[in-house]
């Protein structure tokens, strides 16, 4: 095992709390009704949610540069096949 | 004599290729359930007007606690893995503990959720449901369906944490004989140096002790590999439901 | 080249090592990965040999217009089988499974796969849905009729036993994912000292391409299997227009899989011709960068094409012309590679034993394949043949005339290394003769009778389509019969003494350096490696 450097535990305890925040903020910003930005604001908050999950308690931020290559393929590849198929869904 | 495990042939543990591994079967995971978005959006676009009325049938309160517990699992699980990181073994065994207990939490609340829509007749094939227009009936396919798969994934992910914990929670072995000839001295170099220190003029009771440590640390070393690729997929499980819970309760 | 590996023709080789167990156990628990490919070898040759007799029935039916041999609903069953067994159970495995798991570990100097134990996991599930595929036929509602593609609605409304055999397909794909998923992790972390990217072999690059293809788009199969399943269980509505249901996006998810599937397939293939041609050819591979990374262009594109399979199912036109650029771009990387292999001859001592004559015959007819592709992928000309015979000499010529004769040749070139024993090349130079003309009595003849309006998966046709179809039947004939004596020569082989030098064929890369067959762990000392893959000229070559 290479000598990694700790983790506080304190930090994950932070993190967790910021992921709890942006719940709520999620859900009220859900109440307010944004109309056609409401999925948009929903989205763009899950994302940042999914991404301190992935960069930190998945520890991504300090793997080598090899898996955020590998992860960005298969984000790449998710978007691929989600603009290919509405280029025929949002045109029929 | 127990000296035998110190002379094993050294199988080398790759923990970076274990981890790439691991990241890849998340990607298979993550594609998994990207069908399943894309056909949520493009339903979505078919039918706003439906998926808009169906999402107000599901409980934001419900939705909302097990976001919470499944936040929290995460929170548990990383824990978990600092912990064995200091080893630490007890509080990574009661930390992964609570990880597997927060997420049958989550199935119970799911199973109370799925039932009271079942009561309702708000399920794919009812009677009930056919009289609903269109988008309705496939909004609540995608939702069984979504939240049906994910269940899985989480029960799935409490079997493999409960594995883990059983593995961990078995204590390393104690003591370790040594003999103190010196040829033996030479033979126990470990990968990190030597595991022997001042070994010619130790006492035999400082010479186990040494050893017993280093193998502690060896031992929740390889450990430490399981538990956070079981930690891996844990989170992405966690990941899936931030995107579903907005997607499926929130927008109306 | 460390001294000691020439040694180890002393040892016992994988074939005589079988672990704790012994007898057949030692090989279905075997975690090598020599013994796992031949036993992946073992069922996929099998099953390659049961869907090439239903092909056979199937020409035998169409020798003659009206009820000949079956009804038509057994004539469904029979393309369906056909296609089923031939995709997911031959020809999607096919390479990787069986050289890929034999000669990987060994062209990149190592001494097994990252994951062994994983590894007899993939055979096994592999097995087993086979085995569901196999039980898909006698139970339930009897025979799928749906075509390989389990096309809804139809497929939610037959009443055989689609569950079944969509989940087999889902079992089958999980194997797929987890040897991909070995494969990528073997070449990053076990490459020997000294086997940079560059210095891989093109056959390993190939199926790191491969493999990522495997990773990414086989979960999207599983998906839409599981949703067919469920759907067909519980009714969910999601595919079911009665029910607000879209079968457009079955379609969608079913070939945003299965279109990345076909370069699965190929590209392997593709690794084949790339080892086998700088060999005979006594030459250095030409291009052999741009060949590497036109394999992952090839994966890469070849996710972007997957809606050129439904031109005429009413997808909007933005996106028909879209996919159809895409398509012809997808047609750039291949080209690409075809024009690097025929260079790589150019003033080269070229020798044809038997793999080599395969090799060659795989360029001619993979062209003809490729070509034929630009005009299925053309929009105006698509509309006119879709669904056609046309299409389905176009995939045949493809699918069989590039892979499925890269598989002959593969086993012919690596013959030798697996079993110890070499072949005569007599029978094997008749039996190409068969295949080859066989193989284009039999398909060159849908070209015409596609275009002139026959289309596939007809059981009956028109009196003008006979002349056409009876051409073709005999092709099978003269097909199969080639096919029978190489695979009857080849088991005959296998009883040849032994004795097969470690580099029959001179070749370079790794796995000439080891005993003919390998010993259990390939290389008593791993070796290290001081130049590129097909370095005829170089040091150390004998």
């Amino acid at each position: 095992m290479e000598k990694k450097e700790l983790v506080p535990y304190g930090t994950y305890i932070m993190i967790w709390f910021g992921l709890l925040v942006l719940t709520g903020v999620t859900i009220i910003a859900a109440s307010l009704h944004f109309g056609q930005w409401s999925i948009m604001t929903a989205i763009a908050i899950a994302t940042v949610k999914g991404a301190l999950v992935l960069f930190i308690f998945m520890n991504l931020k300090r793997e080598e540069r090899l898996f955020k290559i590998m992860l960005s393929l298969a984000l790449i590849t998710m978007t691929v096949i989600m603009v290919l198929t509405f280029a025929d869904i949002s045109f029929r | 004599m127990s000296t035998a495990t110190l002379h094993e042939p050294h199988v080398h543990v790759d923990a970076t290729g274990a981890k790439i591994a691991m990241w890849l079967f998340l990607f298979t995971e993550l594609l998994l359930f990207g069908g399943l978005f894309l056909a949520y959006a493009v339903f979505r676009t078919y039918y706003p007007a439906d998926f808009h009325y169906a999402t107000t049938t599901l409980s934001v309160s419900i939705g909302a606690l097990n976001t919470a517990l499944l936040l929290t699992s995460s929170l548990t699980m990383v824990l978990s893995v600092a912990a064995l990181e200091r080893l630490n073994r007890r509080l990574s065994v009661i930390l992964l503990g609570v990880t597997a207990l927060l997420g049958i939490l989550f199935l119970v609340n799911k199973y109370f959720e799925w039932s009271a829509k079942f009561q309702h007749g708000l399920y794919p094939g009812s009677q009930d449901l056919a009289l609903h227009p269109d988008g309705e009936k496939v909004f609540y396919g995608l939702y069984f369906t979504m939240t049906g798969l994910h269940g899985v994934h989480v029960l799935v992910g409490v079997g493999v944490l409960a594995v883990i914990l059983a593995m961990i929670a078995r204590r390393p072995r104690r003591t370790v004989s040594v003999p103190l000839a010196a040829p033996t001295a030479l033979a126990l170099q470990g990968d990190s140096g030597p595991l022997w220190h001042q070994a010619a003029d130790a006492q035999l009771d400082a010479v186990d002790v040494t050893l017993v440590y280093r193998e502690n640390e060896a031992v929740a070393h390889r450990q430490l590999i399981k538990l956070e690729n079981a930690g891996l997929y844990w989170h992405l499980v966690d990941v899936i439901w931030i995107f579903l819970f907005p997607l499926l309760y929130l927008i109306s | 080249m460390s001294h000691s590996n020439a040694d180890a023709g002393a040892l016992p080789s994988y074939l005589e090592v079988s672990g704790r167990r012994t007898g057949i156990l030692g090989w279905i628990f075997s975690t090598d990965h020599k013994r796992i490919g031949i036993l992946y070898m073992i069922l996929i040759l099998g099953f390659f040999l049961v869907a090439l007799c239903i092909g056979l029935l199937m020409r035998l039916e169409l020798l003659l217009p009206g009820p000949t041999i079956v009804q038509p609903n057994t004539y469904n069953a029979l393309f369906t089988l056909h296609g089923v067994i031939m995709i997911f159970l031959f020809i999607i495995p096919g390479i990787p499974a069986m050289f890929g798991n034999f000669f990987l570990p060994i062209q990149i100097g190592a001494k097994d796969v990252s994951f062994p134990r994983l590894n007899l996991a993939s055979w096994w599930l592999y097995a087993i849905g086979a085995v569901m595929a196999l039980l898909s036929l006698f139970t339930g509602g009897g025979v799928p009729d749906t075509g390989w593609t389990f096309y809804v609605p139809f497929s939610l409304r037959t009443g055989t036993n689609v569950p079944l055999a969509v989940l087999a397909v889902f079992v089958m794909g999980f194997s797929s994912i987890l040897t991909g998923l070995n494969f990528i992790t073997t070449i990053h972390r076990l490459r020997a000292p000294g086997m940079s990217w560059f210095r891989m072999p093109l056959f390993v690059w190939s199926l790191y391409a491969t493999a990522w293809i495997q990773i990414l788009a086989t979960p999207i199969l599983g998906i839409t299997v599981l949703l067919v399943f469920l759907e067909r269980l519980f009714g969910i509505g999601l595919f079911d227009p009665a029910k607000g249901g879209d079968p457009l996006l079955y379609q969608h998810l079913f070939w945003i899989y299965s279109h990345p599937a076909v370069y699965i397939m190929i590209l392997p293939a593709m690794g084949v011709i790339s080892e086998i041609f700088p060999t005979f050819a006594k030459q250095k591979i030409f291009g052999y960068k741009a060949i590497a990374f036109s394999s992952l262009a090839i994966a890469f594109v070849g996710y972007l094409v997957w809606g050129h399979h439904m031109f005429t199912s009413g997808i909007s036109d933005t996106s028909r012309w879209i996919f159809s650029l895409l398509t012809f771009i997808v047609a750039v990387p291949s080209g690409i590679k075809v024009f690097n292999w025929v260079a790589t001859l150019y003033k080269g001592a070229i020798e044809v034993p038997p793999p080599m004559l395969f090799a060659l015959s795989f360029i001619f007819l993979f062209s003809i394949g490729g070509l034929t592709g630009f005009v299925v992928g053309a929009l105006a000309t698509d509309i006119h043949i879709h669904d056609t015979y046309f299409v389905v000499a176009h995939f045949h010529y493809v699918m069989f005339g590039g892979v499925g004769i890269a598989i002959f040749a593969a086993l012919l070139y690596w013959f030798p290394k697996m079993f110890g024993r070499m072949f005569r090349y007599r029978p094997f130079f008749i039996s190409w003769v068969f295949i080859f003309v066989g193989f284009n009595t039999l398909y060159f003849p849908m070209f015409i009778m596609g275009w002139l309006g026959m289309p596939r998966r007809y059981y009956d046709y028109m009196p003008e389509f006979q002349i056409w179809h009876q051409i073709s039947t005999v092709g099978s004939w003269l097909l199969a019969t080639g096919v029978f004596i190489f695979f009857i020569y080849f088991v005959k082989s296998l009883r040849a003494p032994r004795g097969a030098p470690d580099n029959p064929w001179g070749g370079t890369t790794l796995e000439w350096r080891v005993p003919s067959p390998p010993p259990a762990e390939n290389f008593i000392e791993i070796p290290t490696v001081t130049a590129g893959p097909y370095d005829h000229h170089g040091e150390g070559d004998a």
